[in-house]
């Protein structure tokens, strides 16, 4: 009898964490670091909730923790879909505390930001592994897309199975070139879009329903 | 415990480790990672003739990040070629640990190397002296 008990039980419980997320998926934001990940976080965020995440700045690795944003509901086309965006650090292989420097902060408190910065990108990473169950990769489309980290991440990404949209992002900006992002990973989606000035965003929320609904 | 062999003091030079794939087939990732960085932090460049799968390639930026210190090491240079297979396997594959990774990877001091450049072919490195 005890045993049938506990076996109902297991099972509930294994379905009911089966289903529980099945209507909110908890999105990472990922990018190699002044990408725009926090200007497009709190653009979303703002846009649905009416709330920001966390602060902007042209200085790199602002974002040194990952940050959730939760019951952000994207209504489009007569359907809505409920997500949880999380911001994440910038990934980098390194973190050099000396550039901190070139942006006229004093040496320790340069020293603690590089700190700071190398514990995010390991907690940016460790939230892949572990607690994400899809992606929005942001790129700056005025950099060269071809570089070890967006294609170690996007490998990772995809070894992991995760839906993935890429945002090419900055489009404001002259330099910008999409079809160049577009080449580099042409098994994703690309969609262009600038977080700072709202532009192409009705296409980001289509997208972002249609990928993560 | 997993050493390179034992060479003689690298003085001014640059030592560089290539690493054969199957050195590495009968070592855990942790191993993998720990002897990668192990060499990298001694200011030597490692060579992978096979790479590191994409899990590996997630600790070894994780585990490179929490070892960073303002006094003797701000991370490492990493370039890789071809790209990683992944997309092509498929899902079975990869639970079966079928995973394609063969892929040349070189790994440096992020301090001591000025240009880690590459194109489809060629991986290109100026290494500074310690």
């Amino acid at each position: 009898m005890g045993l049938f008990k506990g076996l109902k039980q297991s099972i509930t419980r294994v379905t009911d964490r089966l289903f529980a997320d099945e209507d909110q998926k908890r999105i990472g934001i990922y990018g190699p670091p002044n990408a725009g990940k926090t200007t497009l976080a709190n653009r979303i965020a703002r846009d649905w909730t009416g709330d920001a995440i966390g602060p902007e700045s042209q200085v790199p690795h602002e974002t040194r923790r990952a940050r959730r944003k939760e019951n952000v509901e994207i209504k489009r086309n007569g359907n809505s879909v409920t997500i949880d965006i999380v911001d994440t650090p910038g990934v980098a292989t390194k973190v050099d505390y000396e550039e901190f420097l070139d942006y006229d902060l004093e040496e320790d408190e340069a020293i603690r930001r590089s700190r700071e910065a190398t514990e995010g990108v390991a907690e940016a990473m460790h939230w892949l592994r572990e607690d994400v169950e899809g992606v929005i990769y942001v790129l700056d489309s005025t950099n060269d897309p071809f570089t070890q980290v967006n294609t170690m991440l996007i490998g990772i990404i995809e070894s992991r199975d995760l839906p993935v949209l890429i945002f090419a992002n900055k489009i404001d900006l002259d330099e910008s070139s999409v079809q160049r992002i577009e080449n580099a990973f042409p098994q994703h989606e690309t969609v262009p879009l600038s977080a700072l000035e709202g532009d192409n965003m009705d296409e980001v929320y289509t997208k972002i329903a249609e990928y993560f609904g | 415990m997993i050493e390179m062999a034992e060479v003689k003091e690298a003085g001014d030079g640059v030592r560089i480790d290539m690493i054969s794939g199957e050195r590495m087939q009968g070592l855990a990732s942790m191993e993998k990672i720990r002897m990668i960085l192990d060499g990298v932090r001694d200011g030597n460049i490692v060579i992978l003739e096979q790479g590191l799968s994409p899990d590996e390639e997630s600790k070894l930026i994780e585990v490179t990040m929490s070892e960073i210190n303002p006094e003797d090491f701000n991370g490492i240079e990493i370039e890789t070629y071809p790209r990683s297979q992944t997309d092509d396997s498929s899902f079975l594959d990869r639970l079966m640990g079928r995973e394609s990774t063969s892929k040349l990877t070189v790994i440096g001091p992020a301090n001591q190397i000025e240009t880690l450049h590459k194109d489809e072919n060629l991986i290109s490195a100026l290494v500074s002296r310690r």
